[in-house]
């Protein structure tokens, strides 16, 4: 192999990385390795184990085969040269056995962090949770604060360090639910309900969106997840039941309506069934059939 | 025919009817998506029909004795072949095509009286896979059929050549698969569903 | 009456944007440049009778190949149109493509290049080798073989039409997700261009799947048995075995998806006890093994090109071929890695992504024998041994990224993102297509006759390789700032652009090497004189496949080569096993059919009158193609007879090995 040509790749990829770090460094997000929630910095260790263990595999590896194809590259004259030689039990063994055993410690850790991140999984707390539904609609996202008495568009606030159950249903095509420094996504589906615990431990406005794609509205369809200390939530809470926009069914169904994006909007007071409601839709047959045929 | 020339067409029938079980696995594999599909949406009825108010013992035990019996005459004329008995395999042939449109004309009237109530694909979840898994099925049956009279002309016209005993050998081998089929659509969807 | 006339067809159906306009004028362009050169060269006739009608897999192996390549210049138009809509369309800038088009563009982008690209080069190299390797003269069924590949080129020009009919494709994602890919959501003829050219190319390749699998186990030439079938054929074979095994699902999934569609059934929809999830299970039953498809035969053609550049045996044979038969299985266990964020639950997911951490374990074998395959080897380094070069860098980046990935707790924050993006790019370029891009280089001068030309190559691989890292490594870092996939516009506060702009110059430096291809092969072609291979073994091969002469004669072997060990080849030149005095026999061979091409043609007029509800053209279609396939089967005078006069002929006293 020529020199040349390797000079010249290994500028390139060089010039690559500073560029890359260059451009990252600029005080730009690197959200999920930059947490600001309890399971999503959970998941960042996890990635960090992972990627360890996986480099302690791929570095030798890498080593011995930039070895293996220089020495026996065929101008050298210190190699052997041995056409017939295939075979040796012992590395044959050695072959299967080392990515088993690394594997093995993966599905290890694959087990005990499948179950502790669990996004069914409650949080521990010793604060009492808030239950915020979520509605995906197009192309924006609904949710809902039921004890609260409020409703919002694009925007959801929380108060730091409490544990929010998110409940997810969809009144669209299948959109996912995503809070890249809080934790990882979750499907939001027509005529089911999902779930995800999150936990933000610092104050911040966040970005969300939906990772699957769902229709011509997907890139707009962002919101602000706004994490606050418990006095400013009393507060806004307070000020969006103020706000006196009511959302009952009629104006749900009108929220519904495709539009790209939306606004930020507050309700209040709320329809508390809407959520149920907007599930069982899918789970009852047509009505309007119904009347169709009678 | 040459000895040579026998072991060709040996050989061939041998790599025609390996690929031909190939084919039967691979239509074994989309029935299995039906069926899954089946299991799935099974009890979605939304209002609409079930299976248990379709299953009519009696007269789904006669679509699957028709079949089977079909199988039978199938594999009575595969028999004569052998024996180069043309005019039995013909009639043979022909049972099997009767019998093999009797089952159709069941299952048509089946689907008929179950559209004629409103009971259509469009009503419900369980009805679109109910529909399609024993139309599926139907349809494959009116392929043998059509397979068993294009036969049947070769045969009357021009005898039982070597290729045309090869296409008997494959029909069988797609009668039976066919008949299998069906016992799981039997044993699934009308004795688990309606005797549940 | 006129809507059973034209359907759905109407004059607004006809391009009038200028994204259709312009695909239709390019098109038309090309078709018509295409027709006025054949006729000025008056080359209908013998483009008719030599190759449109042909059943030699040779010639079908390499229309396959040129019209793989085609479709990649095709899908990788649609790459560089999606790189520069995410490069510009950020802020108050919302780009030069709407949102609708954009999809469509993403959409016809991944199914080109999985469909049509990838899977028609494989067919084109396994066509041209497999019998070749096997010691075997043809295919099973040469007349299925014919039917394939048109039933693949069929399904390349619907996709295609859509630019004039429609002006419409998919705008879902490659793998149409249901809902939305349902009437509910998605109200246009565009996914049902996407379900037809499926549907049509998915059955070509089906029979490709059987046909292979009848030819490598029942045509091998005496004493080739299964423990010495060469690698490549071995992980073709546990390819088309994954074909035959998942494309059935392919075909039910999508013919339910229809009967929603265009009956009103209620599969997958929303309402009415439909089962999105479902499709989503389905999909992905198929959709996961078919990576594999992709990367099987390629992890052979690496194999071979170690072993006939390290002049040495491949160490490991038997450990070589259970890991690849490890990889197909377990490739049909672990779809539902593709949703651990559907809600499945913690064992299930968990189940699942240890089962699919388990694919590193055979991967990792292969890697290790390779390695000890080049040990003790004289390594010649040539354009083949730098794709695999390149391969094993980018392999083992983009397999740390699909370890990650496999463990669901930490794909619930990189799946749906570029991250993923890159990883699976990572895969199928530089494991699939570099795969492809060595096999053809290394298995040129058989195809052709002379070598391709060395320096260009290099370049060319150059550029795909730096091009490549230059490229995706954004993708990965994008990924981990929260990027999603798929998305036609952004904020400026994400700080994004300059890494997708980066991602753009590396697209240009790919583009690049692919041009560069082009030029490799056109100075070959003004070369041919001194780039001939007069030999039939340019790289001191092992296989059967350089016994014969380059280009092979089209009935592959004067005399049926018996073989006595594994690297078949290797072992007669090194025993000089020459046969004196030939004693060459009447061969049997299948004659040409154009029905191959007549059943396609039908079963595109099926196709087509599908998408657009022309239910006369359908049954045209429908009866036209029965009709067709009873006159080939009542058809017993197939085969014709090549004479030992002829063929010795041919042979002109060229060394016989056996």
């Amino acid at each position: 192999m020529k020199i040349k040509p390797i000079i010249f790749i290994v500028i390139l990829v060089l010039l690559d990385f500073i560029l890359i770090r260059s451009i990252v460094t600029h005080g730009h997000n690197l959200a999920i390795l930059n947490p600001q929630g309890t399971i999503a910095r959970g998941e960042r260790n996890l990635m960090i184990q992972v990627v360890t263990l996986g480099m302690s595999a791929i570095i030798p590896t890498a080593l011995i085969f930039l070895f293996i194809v220089r020495k026996y590259r065929s101008g050298n004259k210190n190699s052997t040269y041995d056409p017939e030689w295939r075979h040796s039990n012992i590395l044959t063994v050695a072959w299967w056995l080392i990515p088993s055993v690394f594997i093995f410690f993966l599905a290890t850790i694959t087990w005990k962090s499948t179950h502790a991140l669990d996004p069914y999984k409650p949080l521990d707390s010793n604060v009492k949770p808030i239950t915020i539904q979520v509605i995906a609609l197009r192309w924006k996202w609904l949710f809902i604060y039921p004890v609260q008495n409020i409703a919002t568009v694009n925007f959801v606030e929380f108060p730091k360090n409490t544990p929010i159950n998110f409940e997810l249903t969809g009144d669209a095509p299948m959109s996912s639910f995503w809070i890249p420094q809080l934790g990882g996504q979750v499907y939001a589906m027509t005529g089911m309900s999902t779930k995800i615990h999150l936990q933000a431990t610092s104050v911040g406005d966040f970005n969300g969106s939906t990772a699957e794609i769902n229709g011509a509205g997907f890139a707009g369809m962002r919101f602000i997840a706004k994490s606050v200390d418990q006095v400013d939530f009393n507060d806004w809470v307070m000020g969006v039941q103020k706000s006196n926009k009511k959302l009952d069914i009629s104006s749900y169904n009108k929220l519904a309506q495709p539009s790209e994006d939306n606004p930020q909007t507050f309700y209040s007071p709320i329809d508390q069934n809407i959520y149920n409601d907007v599930i069982s839709k899918y789970m009852t047959p047509r009505v309007e059939s119904e009347e169709k045929s009678q | 025919m040459d000895k040579e020339k026998l072991h060709h067409e040996d050989e061939k029938t041998d790599i025609v009817k390996f690929g031909f079980w190939i084919y039967l696995m691979t239509d074994l594999l989309m029935f299995a998506v039906l069926f899954a599909a089946y299991a799935v949406l099974r009890d979605n009825n939304f209002g609409g029909i079930t299976i248990r108010e379709i299953f009519n013992p009696p007269f789904v035990l006669g679509e699957t004795l028709l079949l089977l019996t079909s199988s039978f005459t199938c594999g009575l004329a595969i028999v004569f072949a052998n024996q180069e008995n043309k005019k039995m395999v013909v009639s043979f042939l022909t049972l099997t095509l009767i019998l093999g449109l009797g089952f159709l004309s069941m299952e048509f009237s089946e689907f008929a009286k179950l559209f004629g109530e409103g009971q259509t694909p469009q009503r419900s979840a369980f009805l679109s896979s109910f529909f399609t898994l024993t139309g599926t099925h139907g349809l494959h049956i009116i392929v043998g059929c059509f397979w068993i009279i294009v036969m049947l002309a070769k045969i009357v016209r021009s005898g039982l050549s070597v290729g045309t005993a090869r296409k008997l050998t494959l029909f069988s081998l797609f009668w039976h698969f066919l008949d299998i089929v069906w016992i799981f659509i039997f044993t699934i969807v009308y004795l688990m569903g309606g005797l549940s | 009456m006129m809507e059973f006339i034209f359907g759905r067809l109407t004059w607004s159906s006809l391009p009038h944007e200028w994204f259709t306009i312009g695909g239709t004028i390019a098109m038309s362009g090309m078709m018509i440049s295409a027709i006025a050169l054949v006729t000025y060269l008056k080359r209908w006739k013998w483009l008719w009778r030599e190759w449109l009608t042909t059943v030699d897999p040779k010639k079908i192996g390499i229309m396959y190949v040129i019209v793989a390549s085609l479709m990649l210049f095709r899908g990788g138009l649609d790459a560089g149109m999606i790189w520069l809509q995410q490069a510009i369309s950020v802020g108050s800038s919302h780009g030069y493509l709407n949102a609708d088009h954009f999809q469509q563009i993403f959409t016809a982008h991944g199914v080109i290049m999985v469909f049509f690209v990838t899977m028609g080069f494989l067919f084109g190299l396994l066509n041209f080798i497999v019998p070749l390797q096997i010691g075997a003269r043809d295919l099973a069924s040469p007349f299925l073989n014919t039917l394939g590949f048109w039933l693949y080129v069929a399904g390349a020009i619907l996709i295609n039409l859509f630019f004039v009919f429609g002006g419409e494709f998919a705008a879902t994602g490659w793998l149409a997700i249901a809902p939305l890919s349902e009437l509910q959501y998605s109200p246009g003829v565009g996914v049902d261009f996407w379900i037809w050219s499926l549907q049509v190319s998915g059955l070509g390749t089906l029979l490709g799947g059987i046909n292979f699998i009848m030819t490598i186990i029942k045509k091998r030439a005496p004493g080739m048995t299964m423990s010495r079938l060469p690698l490549f054929t071995w992980t073709s074979l546990f390819g088309m075995i994954l074909v035959v095994s998942i494309f059935p699902i392919l075909t039910a999934t999508i013919t339910l998806l229809s009967l929603d569609r265009l009956l009103g059934f209620h599969f997958f929809t929303t309402d009415m006890g439909g089962n999105a999830m479902m499709y989503t299970n389905l999909i992905w039953m198929w959709g996961h093994p078919e990576v594999y498809i992709l990367i099987l035969p390629s992890f052979g053609i690496y194999s071979e090109v170690i072993t006939t550049f390290s002049q040495k045996k491949v160490a490991g044979y038997t450990s070589m071929v259970l890991a690849g038969a490890l990889i197909a299985f377990i490739a049909m266990l672990v779809w539902l890695h593709h949703f651990f964020t559907m809600g499945s639950g913690a064992d299930v997911n968990a189940f699942f992504g240890i089962s699919t951490a388990f694919i590193a374990i055979p991967s990792g074998v292969q890697i290790f024998n390779w390695i000890s395959s080049m040990y003790k080897g004289k390594i010649r380094y040539e354009v083949p041994m730098y794709w695999f070069l390149g391969f094993a860098i980018l392999f083992m980046i983009g397999g740390t990224a699909g370890v990650l990935l496999s463990v669901p707790s930490a794909d619930f924050q990189l799946h749906n993102s570029l991250f993923l993006v890159a990883h699976f790019h990572t895969m199928i370029i530089g494991g699939a297509l570099f795969g492809i891009f060595a096999g053809i280089t290394y298995w040129f001068p058989k195809v052709t006759g002379f070598k391709l030309h060395e320096r260009l190559g290099q370049y060319a691989f150059w550029c795909w390789l730096v091009g490549f890292i230059v490229s995706f490594t954004p993708l990965y870092i994008l990924g981990s700032m929260g990027a999603a996939r798929r998305l036609d516009h952004y904020d400026v506060s994400t700080g994004w652009q300059p890494l997708f702009i980066l991602a753009g110059f590396g697209f240009l430096i790919i583009l690049t090497g692919a041009m560069l291809h082009v030029v490799q092969i056109a100075v070959s072609i003004m070369q041919r004189e001194k780039l001939k291979d007069t030999t039939g073994d340019p790289w001191n091969g092992r296989t059967l496949e350089w016994s014969t002469a380059s280009p092979p004669p089209f009935y592959n072997f004067a005399l049926v080569p018996r073989v006595t060990s594994r690297d078949a080849f290797w072992e007669m030149k090194k025993n000089e096993k020459i046969i004196e005095n030939p004693k060459y026999e009447d061969i049997e061979m299948p004659k040409n059919t154009a029905l191959g091409i007549y059943v396609a043609a039908f079963v595109f007029l099926i196709g087509f009158g599908m998408v657009w509800h022309l239910f006369w053209l359908v049954a045209i279609g429908f009866i036209g193609g029965i009709v067709c396939v009873i006159i080939r089967t009542f058809d017993e005078d197939t085969e014709y007879v090549v004479t030992a006069e002829q063929v010795k002929k041919m042979e002109g006293g060229r060394k016989i090995y056996g």
